[in-house]
């Protein structure tokens, strides 16, 4: 049995193919879709600090900027900008995930303003899911180097404590002092004391008290400065002015892959029936016409999972807050999506003899065009998002989620472009699904 | 044949009919005609254009070259039985035969569909599902659906190919009903004692071309058959001659 079953599969070149490529595919699919990306995201960066500015002067010591830069090159992957609007086209056209801009007072800031009044900028397409991608690898990134910077800052600050208590040399003010230190002060004082006069002991025994707390508590001073960590502010800009939530989008998310999965099965099984059943052949001598066949299948299917999508869009809004104001707009894009999918599934319907080959093909189908309209651009290389794009424009997914999500979440993506280039795919799987019929009424 | 054949004007006249898939030629050049109340059959073996040429009568396949022509003034449609059983098995009798009255654009549905449930034997099991019913009942109704309009001639492809002797039996004297009021009816099979017994006419098709016309009892003597030999023997006799 067995090696008959590898004679079969042995005969069987195609299946077998699809059987190795469309697992492979799909994981790898899953894998770009769902993965956090490359280990260094691709980020625009503008460095707008002058070049004569590449030291922090903490009261007259310095600390080189490079610190804090440096710490954010190793962890991302830079594309140098020469100014703001290269910046913000990189990020708009996908080619970077996102912009960081290091500002010209950056420096002066940090040096004259103390903890917190410097600021860097990241700036975001608004895209929900690759910003909620990108914010996550970017703040991690961005503490990363705070910690760095931290971490010098600490060590300045933790010198001139160990001096002050200890005693020693300090520099300021472009002198040097020495300085006898909170310890020997101590000491000093508690020798004095001894053999003073009992009015002199009594004037300075609130001195001693703090002199004596100064030095048992001398270790909470380097605790204290250890819960600095963050001496830099982070300013989010989003270019489209906003940005989707991502629980919201995951409604649009939802939204629109039932849609797609309630449209592209009925509709390829419906048009499937009637070859299984044989019923084709008897309506092709002219009963129906191939157009309202069609027709009838695609507004059936989509009217279905209009239906089950807006009841289940309604459904939801009890546990996420939606506009309710935009209900037409979710009717609309709902609607047009809803058209775009059924049309895909009647031009699969008319490739398939039967029901469950249609079923399984429009399954194949639909599952990885959702992954492929998720993989954020710079989560893979451009070429391969390039090509990612070019796929997805191909089929009602992207479009449709663009849609839904201008239409629940007033998403940045244009409604009418998303509209417009559902009605252009309707009318070629339209046409697709009208020669599949031809084809097969004549074989 | 209830009705002359000889006398009457063909119900159909069929002329130079060529089809080809690509490089492979389906039917070559056939050319014949059907009496009104006559029921002739088509017989060849497997692949030898039967379905195909019957699927040109019936304006599913368009035809490379030749012409179809009913006489002058005939309005109804060509009827059309493909071989396997073309209805909704999720419908009932009585909603199938309704919706294709309705797509056939009967004049009184209702009535239509009361004349084929008393014709088909089937008023009593009319709000059954078509897939409850066994495979003679379904080939009935499948029948009764190429019925529906009336037509002057029914094609039939294989039409009793899944039945048991009992079901052949009936689905056989509603045909001949048929015929006797008049309808011609054109059936291919490759079931040469079943063409023998019920066609008043045989064309025998192989690999695309016609190579007789006549009855069964003149294709006998054609193939220099005695009267030991049945018709399949003078048939296969024939075809092997002619070198198919």
């Amino acid at each position: 049995m067995l090696v008959k079953d590898l004679q079969i599969l042995r005969r069987s070149k195609l299946l077998v193919g699809l059987l190795v490529v469309y697992p492979v595919a799909i994981a790898l699919l899953i894998g770009f879709a769902l993965s956090s990306g490359p280990e260094k995201p691709r980020l625009a960066f503008l460095n707008q600090i002058p070049a004569t500015q590449t030291q922090i002067n903490f009261g007259g010591e310095r600390i080189d900027v490079e610190a804090y830069t440096d710490e954010l090159f190793d962890a991302v992957d830079r594309i140098e900008v020469q100014n703001r609007a290269q910046l913000l086209e990189k990020v708009r056209t996908g080619e970077a995930l996102a912009g960081l801009i290091i500002p010209a007072d950056f420096v002066q800031k940090l040096s004259s303003g103390g903890f917190n009044s410097a600021m860097v900028e990241v700036v975001y397409n608004g895209d929900a899911l690759k910003q909620n991608f990108v914010e996550s690898t970017v703040e991690s990134k961005l503490a990363l180097a705070d910690a760095a910077l931290a971490r010098q800052i600490n060590q300045l600050a933790s010198g001139y404590i160990k001096v002050i208590t200890t005693g020693g040399e300090i520099d300021a003010l472009g002198q040097s002092f020495k300085l006898l230190g909170l310890v020997e002060s101590k000491r000093l004082l508690d020798e004095t004391l001894e053999d003073a006069p009992r009015d002199i002991r009594r004037k300075l025994e609130p001195l001693q008290r703090f002199a004596n707390l100064g030095v048992a508590n001398i270790g909470r001073f380097n605790d204290v400065l250890n819960t600095v960590e963050n001496p830099v502010q982070v300013e989010e800009t989003v270019l489209s002015g906003r940005r989707t939530p991502l629980d919201t989008f995951a409604v649009a998310l939802a939204v629109a892959v039932s849609l797609m999965f309630v449209c592209v099965l009925l509709a390829s099984g419906l048009l499937a029936l009637e070859r299984e059943e044989n019923t084709f052949s008897r309506l092709a001598r002219g009963l129906v016409p191939g157009g309202r066949l069609l027709a009838g299948k695609v507004l059936l299917a989509g009217g279905c999972a209009f239906l089950v999508t807006l009841a289940m869009l309604l459904g939801i809004s009890a546990f996420v807050p939606l506009d309710y104001g935009r209900v037409a707009l979710w009717v609309l894009a709902i609607a047009a999506s809803a058209i775009a999918f059924a049309t895909l599934g009647v031009a699969i319907g008319s490739l398939a003899r039967e029901v469950r080959a249609a079923s399984l093909l429009a399954l194949m189908l639909a599952l990885p065009l959702a992954f492929l309209a998720l993989v954020p651009s710079g989560g893979v290389s451009p070429l391969l998002y390039d090509v990612i794009r070019v796929i997805s424009a191909l089929f009602p997914f992207k479009p449709a989620l663009d849609a839904i999500d201008h239409a629940i979440n007033d998403a940045p993506a244009s409604l009418p472009v998303a509209l417009a280039h559902l009605a252009a795919l309707t009318l070629v799987f339209g046409a697709a699904a009208r020669w599949g019929l031809r084809r097969f009424a004549t074989a | 044949m209830s009705v002359d054949a000889a006398t009457a004007a063909p119900a159909l006249a069929v002329q130079g009919i060529s089809k080809s898939f690509g490089e492979r030629r389906a039917v070559h050049d056939v050319s014949f005609e059907v009496a009104r109340g006559e029921l002739l059959a088509i017989i060849g073996p497997n692949g030898a254009g039967k379905t195909t040429l019957l699927s040109i009568l019936a304006e599913i396949q368009k035809a490379d070259a030749g012409s179809v022509a009913q006489p002058a003034g005939a309005t109804a449609r060509i009827g059309w039985v493909p071989q396997q059983t073309a209805i909704y098995g999720k419908l009932t009798v009585e909603q199938n035969l309704r919706l294709f009255a309705k797509l056939e654009k009967v004049a009184d549905a209702d009535a239509t569909v009361e004349r084929m449930l008393d014709q088909t034997g089937l008023r009593e099991r009319a709000g059954d599902e078509l897939g409850r019913l066994s495979g003679g009942n379904r080939q009935r109704v499948n029948i009764a659906v190429g019925l529906l309009a009336d037509p002057p001639v029914l094609l039939l492809d294989e039409p009793s190919g899944a039945l048991d002797p009992r079901q052949r039996e009936r689905l056989w004297g509603f045909i001949t009903a048929l015929t006797d009021r008049g309808t011609a009816v054109i059936f291919a099979t490759h079931d040469i004692a079943e063409a023998e017994r019920h066609a008043g006419r045989v064309l025998v098709l192989a690999d695309g071309e016609l190579l007789f016309n006549g009855t069964a009892s003149e294709l006998k003597t054609i193939a220099g058959a005695d009267e030991e030999h049945d018709l399949e023997q003078a048939f296969v006799g024939f075809l092997r001659d002619r070198g198919h």
